[in-house]
């Protein structure tokens, strides 16, 4: 059961051969029993969890029940959830109950999932290894001296550990995809605006992005349909009809054009990296895609453009931290605007500070056009290179990062090398485009290799499908990690 | 561009951060860093390009929704209240700003 698909959970709960309590169990136990040693839960609430267990089973005796009634899965302490608390991984928020749920919880509720708690997270979802949360760092099932990726890292882990069946996660530059790569499950950025961003801490509201992560591109398709559809309470949530982005898991590869980013098949990526994409590609090749190469010749302008767009964004967004409404409070001031400072200097940590100021410089006067105008420039070149690309072919694969997994505090006292490891995953958040990790192998050292794909826009269930036939004729997605074996 | 002591304390004030001389001092170090990453824009004539501001405007570009003006909210003010640091009768506690 551990190791099983949430399809193949969904089968077992429909045929009675598991009832979802006996399912919450489980995992809830593979959690208490692995999480002192990889923190990728912040909070676990089993009562919570098992009472929502019983009203599944419930339901389901009632014959109410859909594909994901019964499943538990885990949620990124990014979403707030009603009555159980939701930290974004920051001091900030460490004490924080939200009166309301987030429009993704009340759309797994509205499903039937279980809760099985909430994952732990660079804090604000700014990093790319999960070790800025207040909470601890998260530690990667492959080799617990490694860092999970991020931000979404607990989510990551908590699925590559088997610890949920399934996990949600947020994306602003990368934040799903990369941590799937580093932890060898499979994640999905759908394309901004499918799935609503309401009641999901704000980091980079015009990049910030809900989606899945799971162990095969099937279940990802089944969570999609849970969490995407149209939001009146968030004004970039898209009326569109509802999509089965499980409808085409089974496309015909043969005549499929793959587009090869010349950028992202460089020197400075890892040999092995490489090595496994190209294997991929060639398993494409062979079932009659046709390969050909394309140019995104502002991908390594990417990271500049997205670390002036993102933390002026977020210098903004965070500023609602004020110590007055909701969160952490200083206990002594002088006045307001001392209130205000210590506050925000007590809450926040050094990533978050960092970003602020960087976000609050680039928009200050005198600088705004030369920075923040000149990215929103770029950014448009940036989503015209996709264009001009997708001309040419039905999807890009390329990998997802330049590395595997890297040393826990690696990168952590030098941003910039951090920033640089995110030179894949910036361009589609940018552009707005879909772009999806699935697992395509292990470097020597047994760390995972991700294959990225990215669509263009609303090509989700094509991008599944393709990722299914993948998955169907490997079994990279199913190999357990040894740090945390069945 | 390099950021200067004065800078940083403007920028930290201007963001409501207060900062100890040797946090500030290590963040000048780590901001100039970035900076020198984020220069690497300035390379590029972007003369003539439309700022895109949104992650669709370049295929689907939408206007903001707007909605009826219509009481959509019940007031829950009792609720969001309960999650407030200082509250007192209604409303939310801050320090004197008027004397």
């Amino acid at each position: 059961m551990l190791n099983a698909s949430v399809a193949e959970l969904s089968s077992a709960l429909a045929a009675k051969r598991v009832s979802s309590v006996e399912l919450t169990r489980l995992f809830l136990a593979r959690t208490g029993a692995l999480n002192g040693a990889l923190n990728a839960f912040i909070t676990v609430d089993p009562e919570r969890s098992l009472a929502q267990a019983r009203a599944a089973d419930e339901r389901r005796a009632r014959g109410e029940a859909g594909a994901l009634t019964g499943i538990p899965i885990a949620h990124k302490d990014i979403f707030c959830t009603r009555g159980l608390r939701t930290t974004c991984g920051s001091k900030m928020l460490a004490d924080f109950v939200s009166p309301y749920d987030a429009h993704v919880i009340e759309r797994f509720a509205a499903a039937g999932a279980v809760c099985l708690g909430k994952t732990n997270m660079d804090e604000f979802a700014m990093g790319s290894s999960s070790e800025t949360s207040f909470f601890g760092p998260v530690r990667n099932p492959w080799d617990l001296r490694r860092v999970p990726g991020g931000s979404s890292g607990g989510s990551a882990a908590a699925v590559a550990a088997r610890m949920a069946p399934a996990a949600t996660g947020t994306d602003t530059g990368g934040s799903i995809r990369q941590p799937a790569a580093f932890t060898g499950i499979s994640g999905l950025k759908p394309t901004y605006g499918l799935v609503s961003r309401y009641g999901m801490v704000a980091f980079a509201s015009s990049l910030d992005q809900g989606g899945p992560l799971a162990k095969s591109a099937h279940d990802l398709g089944l969570l999609m349909n849970a969490m995407a559809g149209f939001d009146p309470r968030d004004s970039t949530s898209l009326e569109r009809p509802a999509e089965d982005y499980t409808r085409d898991l089974n496309p015909s590869l043969a005549g499929l054009r793959i587009g090869l980013p010349r950028e992202y098949f460089s020197e400075g990526v890892e040999r092995a990296v490489l090595a496994r994409v190209r294997e991929a590609v060639a398993w494409f090749e062979s079932q009659g895609a046709q390969t050909v190469e394309v140019d995104l010749p502002y991908t390594r302008l990417s990271i500049p453009v997205y670390y002036v767009l993102a933390p002026a964004e977020a210098s903004s967004n965070l500023s609602r931290f004020d110590g007055v409404r909701y969160g952490h409070r200083a206990k002594e001031y002088d006045d307001l605007f001392d209130l205000y400072c210590r506050t925000r200097a007590e809450g926040f940590g050094a990533e978050v500070k960092r970003r602020i100021l960087i976000g609050t410089y680039v928009l200050s006067h005198g600088y705004y056009d030369a920075y923040y105008l000149q990215a929103q420039r770029l950014r448009r070149l940036i989503a015209a290179n996709f264009a001009a690309a997708f001309a040419r072919c039905d999807l890009l694969m390329g990998p997802t990062a330049p590395s595997t997994a890297f040393a826990l505090g690696a990168r952590v006292r030098d941003p910039v090398q951090m920033y640089l490891s995110d030179i894949f995953t910036l361009a589609a958040p940018l552009a707005g485009v879909p772009a999806l990790s699935v697992p395509c192998g292990f470097d020597s050292g047994g760390l995972p290799v991700g294959l990225q794909i990215v669509g263009d826009y609303f090509a989700e269930a094509r991008m599944l499908g393709v990722a299914h036939r993948y998955q169907q004729a490997t079994d990279w997605h199913l190999r357990v990690p040894g740090g945390a074996p069945l | 561009m390099s950021l200067s002591p004065a800078q940083i304390e403007h920028i930290a004030r201007l963001a409501r951060i207060a900062l100890s001389p040797a946090e500030a001092e290590a963040l000048r170090t780590q901001l100039n860093h970035v900076l020198e990453l984020i220069d690497e824009m300035q390379a590029v004539d972007t003369r003539g390009i439309e700022p895109m501001s949104h992650a669709l405007d370049a295929r689907l570009p939408m206007g903001q929704r707007l909605r009826a003006d219509e009481v959509s909210e019940p007031d829950r003010r009792a609720e969001f209240q309960a999650v407030a640091p200082a509250v007192e009768r209604g409303l939310y506690l801050v320090p004197k700003v008027l004397e």
